[in-house]
């Protein structure tokens, strides 16, 4: 489903991506993994095509994904840190991205499970960064989306918001969709994901379903086997970029 | 754009920011009018608040409210929209919340104590230095990825424009002053939106001993009328050319 081609994005001197290649289709989750700093939310940008990369192709579909704007209609993308205008009211939000998608079927599931409707005519100043983070959540599944990135989903939000989040994110998968997921709290990513792909300096160190994973490090826990990866990989602290 | 570029003005007007902006404006203009006798005095002393605040208030504003949105025109941009259309939209919201405050603020003065043309047009001005302001606050903030620098920027650019300017220009009319200056000094008040519209107002109204220098110029180059239309055409480039660039950066920006 997309296709990434040789991606490569440097700021300033700092690589960010160095020559990025994989292939993502249908019915995966897959864990984007790396120490800060790795790449990881660069590659989320490229694709959602708000970092343009220096070198390398994506595609969605067999199309490229740097001719316009449309593919994006596919794509729910939930942000690590969501901010939105201070007097919005909440309601109104969903009103506005509902007439920016020109969709007419809505996945409401999350609205009704965080009860948002309740919270619809508060203004988004007045939110907690746990509930704006609900806010995020549902918008990212609203247009019933086949493909989902979420970055860091779960940080920020209370333990019940983050067991629906996770429930939510199986259903989905179930229905065949593709959803791409960065989070450091592993546990939370050990029952969802197929495949992982670990990033370290900008460079795919591992790419590849779980299973291969547990039994090259010889972990039956996603959380030891990525730590027993990282060992070997000898992951230097990094400095958080962009 | 139109549909998000009102929801983003709904927000915007009900910012504390704009609201204050506006009761300034208003009590400053309703103060003039009473303590002045004449209205036509009372214009002028608005006309040189408008030529201080419009500019710094316009400029800061729109360059805050721009790195506030930063993360919402982030999730805007992850929707089917395109860039020129998000970064259109944020300026449309933001000129028009704060050309709204001056219409309120200055214009219902206007329209109780005198509403005759000079007091439109300083308006009409006033409305024109707004959009200005913003176009190149925006420039100056999609160009810097720092808030603090960003606001530095634009600080700086007010500064220069409001007093600095000023103090250059007289120093080129002082030190050149046995050359025929008079076409460099109507490229260099082009040069500078404030100076600009001082002397669009300062035409409009006829007050030669008021005009300086510049002022004389106009009217004797261009007289009145043709003096207004030449003002009114850069102030629209003023208008166009930040945004053009802003725009243009903007698409080729990493977010």
């Amino acid at each position: 489903m997309i296709q990434i081609i040789g991606l490569e994005k440097r700021f300033k001197k700092l690589v960010a991506l160095n020559g990025i290649q994989a292939e993502f289709s249908k019915g995966q989750v897959i864990s984007l993994i790396g120490p800060n700093g790795s790449g990881k939310t660069t590659l989320i940008k490229c694709i959602l095509g708000l970092v343009h990369p220096d070198h390398g192709l994506i595609k969605l579909n067999g199309q490229s994904i740097f001719k316009d704007e449309t593919y994006r209609t596919k794509i729910g993308y939930m942000p690590q840190i969501g901010r939105y205008p201070d007097q919005m009211k909440v309601g109104q939000l969903f009103q506005l991205l509902k007439s920016i998608r020109n969709a007419s079927r809505f996945d409401e599931e999350l609205v009704e499970q965080y009860q948002l409707k309740q919270i619809w005519e508060k203004p988004m100043n007045s939110l907690s960064g746990g509930t704006r983070q609900k806010v995020s959540a549902a918008l990212a599944f609203l247009f019933d989306p086949e493909i989902l990135i979420l970055d860091e989903p779960t940080a920020g939000l209370d333990p019940l918001a983050s067991e629906l989040l996770k429930e939510k994110m199986q259903r989905e998968k179930l229905k065949d969709k593709l959803i791409l997921i960065t989070s450091h709290i592993l546990s939370d990513l050990d029952e969802l994901t197929t495949h992982v792909l670990y990033l370290q300096e900008g460079q795919i160190q591992f790419n590849g379903n779980l299973e291969d994973l547990k039994i090259q490090t010889g972990e039956e826990k996603f959380g030891k086997a990525i730590a027993r990866f990282m060992e070997t990989k000898k992951a230097s602290p990094y400095v958080e970029t962009i | 754009m139109w549909k998000l570029s009102k929801y983003i003005f709904y927000d915007i007007v009900r910012n504390k920011v704009i609201i204050a902006y506006t009761l300034f404006l208003f009590i400053v203009s309703l103060l003039l009018f009473n303590l002045e006798e004449n209205s036509a005095k009372a214009i002028l002393s608005l006309l040189n608040i408008q030529l201080v605040t419009i500019p710094l208030i316009s400029m800061i504003f729109a360059t805050i409210h721009y790195y506030n949105s930063y993360e919402f025109i982030e999730m805007l941009l992850s929707q089917p929209l395109s860039r020129s259309r998000v970064l259109w939209s944020e300026f449309l919201s933001t000129a028009a919340s704060l050309i709204l405050a001056l219409i309120i603020g200055m214009g219902i003065p206007i329209l109780l104590y005198s509403s005759n043309a000079d007091s439109f047009a300083l308006l009409l001005t006033g409305i024109g230095l707004t959009t200005v302001c913003t176009s190149i606050a925006f420039f100056a903030s999609v160009h810097s990825r720092d808030k603090a620098r960003g606001i530095g920027i634009v600080l700086l650019l007010w500064f220069y424009f409001a007093l600095i300017y000023d103090g250059f220009v007289l120093m080129i009319l002082f030190n050149f002053g046995d050359y025929p200056l008079e076409k460099i000094t109507l490229l260099l008040t082009a040069l500078n939106p404030i100076d600009l519209a001082r002397v669009s107002i300062m035409l409009k109204m006829d007050v030669s001993a008021l005009m300086g220098y510049t002022g004389a110029l106009y009217k004797e180059f261009f007289g009145s009328f043709s003096g207004i239309l030449y003002t009114g055409g850069i102030m629209i480039m003023w208008i166009i050319i930040p945004i053009y660039f802003a725009v243009r950066g903007f698409n080729r920006k990493d977010m």
